[in-house]
């Protein structure tokens, strides 16, 4: 349902059940700023929602570039939202680069608002225009909102005496105001934020305040063309608590802080500067006041080798890159699971290979969290799916990682790292603590000990009278821990490391139907951040009256024992993925059942739609 | 508490059968770590030995003290994880030329760079032991090797001048078979608060044996040797006649003999360990025209990472309070739904 299929009109307000809103400009134009401001407004107004923040790798691109164009979308409405929405049914284009770059998007009868001053022939020529696109008639699909933005934020924002550069740069925030009257949404938070960011600037701070209520004044009083008024969105039923916005990247951070005080083990975190990873570490790095050391390590390598040492330590290690990075850690990676020390890998994904997509997301490093190391080097791999789920992903890896002394990879991806969404705050007291259990006693230690149960190796911090002893990559003996080169005896490692990681299976929940029933004529399975459109796809689908299931799978390896039985109860399998087939060979390989892939390697997440058409063509076939 | 009885060199032996071949440089720098282990004050449980890889970086294996042989070149980098973790541990990076100058030479100019409290031992045998006898980046020109079997063509470096290039703050050389030299060097790298960089002469007897003859030779030593002492004038020579000098216009060294064309004692140049110019020229100092410098170059200490790291945390909790999460947590924009 969208803006042009209302559900009701009353005199005032067209009533909508859910909207999508994008917000495209320079990359120097706040669109993220102004995307991230509309969304608080709408998580406090009581809308469910979804975000997707969609920027170039550079900086600053040229004025006017396409390859500038910065966008900003969010789905909300009165219904659970689990995606950033497929098509577009506002947009806000700051200029002809913007408007050419996504009006593609945009469905027919869109509400397209545009900064009638920003079409200048310099601009127009330079997105690729010939002819005035609000001239020529080539918007006459959709209905256009055209104002003279610039000329009225300089009018709005004259008082405070700013220069041009800044006076513009108020732009954004006009904007602002005015989709915020279109949606009925409270400026307070957006106004409390302003005084809080320019606190020291009072005549920016003032400025911008300024715009916001010029540009929401401008929706009051103006006289707007036929067919452009205030949407009302109600409410969404969801359950009553406490709720905040959170990116998967904050998600995960508050997650490994609250693993490390559930596992009682001080945190120390080492990263290296990779888009679209390192606000993992500026969040820790901003929390000192927890048991957290953050270290910006000189590359990648070092900062995998340095929280594996602050491991061997006694702290718990974490190290986070996106793809490429993960590639270079990964003979690190592999000392961490040949001396069995516990370390936690968070994997951002982007676009590949090599460079790739920087900013764009992917979930192509499957392979490579399974596989990408040499020799046997199996370990544990959990996947977020949504950005809350970061917190609780996390908390599960620093689990697998103490309680079994593994290095464990974690995914998560772009997308949900830059995405908010509403989250129902978690409360600590909730959550089941597994303090960790390091060797203190002198008598009878060696460092091959092991767990019997979990076959987790003895961990003994320096500083222990008593437990001094030496690891290494070389292969140690089972039974003294001393160099072994002697072949039972690397069969048998090989086999212990083995049984280490597989018998984690029996230590993870089963594996559950996400929605739909445990068997029938299809299921879609899924891992990742694809969930949302998954979800939604299904949910289409069941509503249709079509047999079709989602099964969303958390653990990547070990997989959960009972997946094998539950998807061999379904006549089809589909598994979309944005990569070309990753987990579907696994599922192929381990199951031997004919499991299909869907995919879409494009640097944009799955449209609900895709997926639709996929499971109706999976069920005609 | 009773005071533990005092540690002895037997303490810090393991049952692991040395693997290094005979004659090698490294029983000696072994047997001198061992015995100045006891002498340090330092609980035995808090020594933690770390290295890389190659035939010097077995070193942990040997040592009754905790120990993590990692993989090759990222020793600094898992010892600054350790140290982090804990800085009240002690802790020594055991290190080669390849290891530590080639494919861990970014880790080793870091590591010196952000002053990480570490004794980095850096065994130089200008070879590739472990991976039978390639050229390694202190090779001299010339050096035939089974990747060379011409000759090596390329520069080599000076690992006293690396050191001091990335901002090392203690930088020392000694020899594996001068135990007493070397345990001067390895007790002032000990005492320095921050990175201590000593590099030590090793001989490799099967790849590259007799590689650093002219300066190990005693016959030949005091001809070829330039012991520093901080606060003394640059003496060497068989008789202690010889001397180093500065040309101030040029700016240049020379060795001028006591006595001849006037030179005097007070000619000569004085070392000062503080003096990071005087360091930078001594680290360029080779056979056969100028005597190799040994002792310690430089040693000018300075803030140590770790500890500032800690001292930070400690500002910020002044300031923030008692950290909870479930309050962090509730922080910011949040909103209730009824």
């Amino acid at each position: 349902m969208s803006v042009v299929e209302e559900i009701s009109q009353d005199s005032n307000a067209r009533t909508v059940e859910s909207v999508v809103v994008r917000f495209a400009g320079d990359s120097g134009d706040g669109m993220q700023l102004t995307g991230t401001n509309f969304t608080e407004a709408t998580a406090i107004y009581g809308n469910d929602l979804a975000t997707f923040p969609d920027f170039p790798a550079e900086i600053r691109a040229p004025a006017g570039a396409t390859f500038g164009v910065s966008a900003f979308q969010i789905y909300f409405g009165s219904e659970d939202v689990t995606t950033a929405g497929d098509d577009v049914d506002v947009l806000v284009a700051m200029n002809p680069a913007a408007l050419i770059t996504n009006l593609k998007d945009l469905v027919e009868g869109g509400l397209v608002i545009v900064d009638a001053d920003a079409f200048t022939d310099k601009n127009m020529a330079r997105a690729g225009y010939e002819k005035n696109p609000l001239e020529d008639g080539s918007l006459d699909r959709y209905r256009v909102l055209s104002i003279e933005i610039t000329k009225r934020v300089l009018e709005a924002v004259k008082p405070y005496d700013l220069t041009h550069k800044f006076a513009v740069r108020c732009k954004n925030m006009w904007t602002l105001g005015l989709v915020m009257w279109l949606f009925e949404r409270s400026r307070d938070a957006a106004i409390a934020g302003l005084e809080s960011k320019f606190a020291n600037r009072p005549e920016i701070r003032d400025a911008n305040i300024a715009a916001l209520n010029a540009g929401h004044a401008y929706g009051e009083t103006t006289e707007l063309p036929t067919g452009v008024q205030v949407y009302s969105v109600p409410r969404a039923e969801v359950p009553p608590g406490l709720y905040r916005n959170t990116t998967g990247t904050e998600a995960l951070a508050f997650g490994l802080i609250a693993g490390s005080q559930l596992a009682s083990v001080p945190l120390a975190f080492a990263s290296y500067p990779i888009t679209p990873a390192s606000s993992l570490l500026h969040s820790l790095a901003s929390h000192k006041e927890f048991d957290v050391m953050t270290f910006q390590a000189e590359d990648e390598i070092a900062a995998a080798c340095a929280a594996i040492g602050a491991s061997f330590a006694g702290a718990l290690g974490v190290t986070s890159s996106s793809g490429p990075g993960i590639a270079l850690k990964g003979e690190a990676i592999a000392l961490a699971a040949a001396t069995e020390l516990p370390l936690v890998i968070v994997n951002t994904q982007r676009g590949g290979p090599s460079t790739g997509l920087p900013t764009k997301t992917e979930q192509s490093d499957l392979n490579q969290a399974l596989f990408g190391r040499h020799a046997d080097t199996s370990l544990p791999v959990i996947a977020s799916c949504t950005s809350a789920d970061c917190f609780d992903v996390a908390i599960e890896a620093v689990r697998i990682a103490t309680k079994y002394r593994v290095p464990v990879m974690l995914l998560s991806d772009g997308y949900m790292a830059n995405a908010s969404e509403p989250w129902h705050v978690p409360d600590m007291g909730d959550y089941e603590p597994f303090p960790v259990a390091y060797e203190t006693q002198p008598d009878g230690f060696s460092p091959a000990n092991r767990d019997p149960e979990t076959l987790a190796r003895v961990w003994a911090k320096p500083g222990t009278p008593g437990l001094e002893h030496r690891i290494g990559g070389i292969e140690k003996s089972y039974e003294t821990g001393d160099i072994s080169y002697e072949p039972e005896n690397h069969q048998k490692m090989t086999d212990v490391r083995k049984a280490k990681v597989d018998g984690i299976a029996r230590d993870i929940p089963e594996q559950t139907v996400a929605m739909g029933d445990s068997s029938g004529k299809l299921a879609v399975v899924g891992w990742g951040s694809t969930f949302g459109a998954i979800h939604q796809a299904v949910k289409r689908c069941r509503r249709e009256g079509m047999d079709v299931s989602h099964i969303h799978i958390r653990h990547l390896w070990p997989l959960p024992p009972n997946l094998a039985s539950l998807l061999s109860g379904y006549d089809a399998v589909l598994v979309p993925e944005m990569n070309t087939g990753q987990l579907v060979k696994v599922l192929r390989a381990e199951f031997l059942i004919d499991a299909k892939p869907l995919n879409k390697v494009s640097g944009q997440p799955f449209k609900i739609r895709e997926i639709v058409d996929a499971i109706k063509a999976s069920l005609e076939s | 508490m009773n005071a533990p009885a005092k540690l002895t060199i037997k303490d810090f032996e393991t049952d692991q059968e040395v693997r290094w071949c005979p004659g090698c440089g490294d029983y000696a720098i072994l047997k001198a770590v061992q015995k100045l282990m006891p002498e340090l004050d330092v609980p035995k449980e808090n020594f933690v030995f770390i290295s890389g890889i190659g035939c010097s970086s077995r070193f942990p294996y040997y040592m009754e003290t905790f120990g993590f042989h990692t993989i090759h070149g990222r020793a600094p980098a898992i010892a600054s994880g350790v140290k982090l973790a804990n800085p009240e541990l002690d802790v020594w990076v055991i290190t080669g030329d390849g290891d530590g100058l080639s494919i861990g030479g970014n880790h080793m100019m870091h590591v010196l760079r952000r002053n990480v409290d570490l004794q980095i031992l850096l065994f130089n045998n200008e070879i590739y032991g472990l991976t039978k006898g390639q050229y390694s980046p202190t090779s001299k020109v010339g050096t035939r090797s089974p990747s060379t079997p011409d000759g090596s063509v390329d520069l080599p470096l000076s690992p006293c001048q690396f050191a001091l290039g990335s901002g090392a703050r203690f930088v020392a050389r000694s020899i594996d078979t001068e135990m007493k030299h070397l345990t001067e060097m390895l007790t002032r790298a000990h005492d320095h608060r921050g990175a201590s960089f000593v590099e030590i002469y090793q001989n490799c007897p099967v790849y590259n044996d007799g590689v650093f003859e002219a300066v190990k030779n005693k016959k030949n030593a005091p001809e070829t040797r330039l012991v520093l002492e901080h606060g003394n004038p640059m003496r060497f020579g068989q008789n202690n006649d010889k001397g180093l000098m500065l040309d101030p216009r040029t700016l240049k060294l020379s060795v001028v003999t006591l006595g001849e064309d006037g030179v005097e004692e007070e000619d000569l140049l004085v070392h000062d360990e503080t003096n990071k110019v005087i360091a930078q020229m001594l680290a360029d100092l080779r056979g056969p025209d100028f005597p190799t410098p040994f002792g310690v170059l430089y040693n000018a200490p300075a803030p140590a990472y770790v500890a500032d790291v800690y001292e930070q945390r400690i500002a910020v909790r002044e300031k923030k309070g008692r950290a909870d999460l479930n309050a962090l947590l509730r922080s910011g924009q949040t909103w209730t739904v009824e």
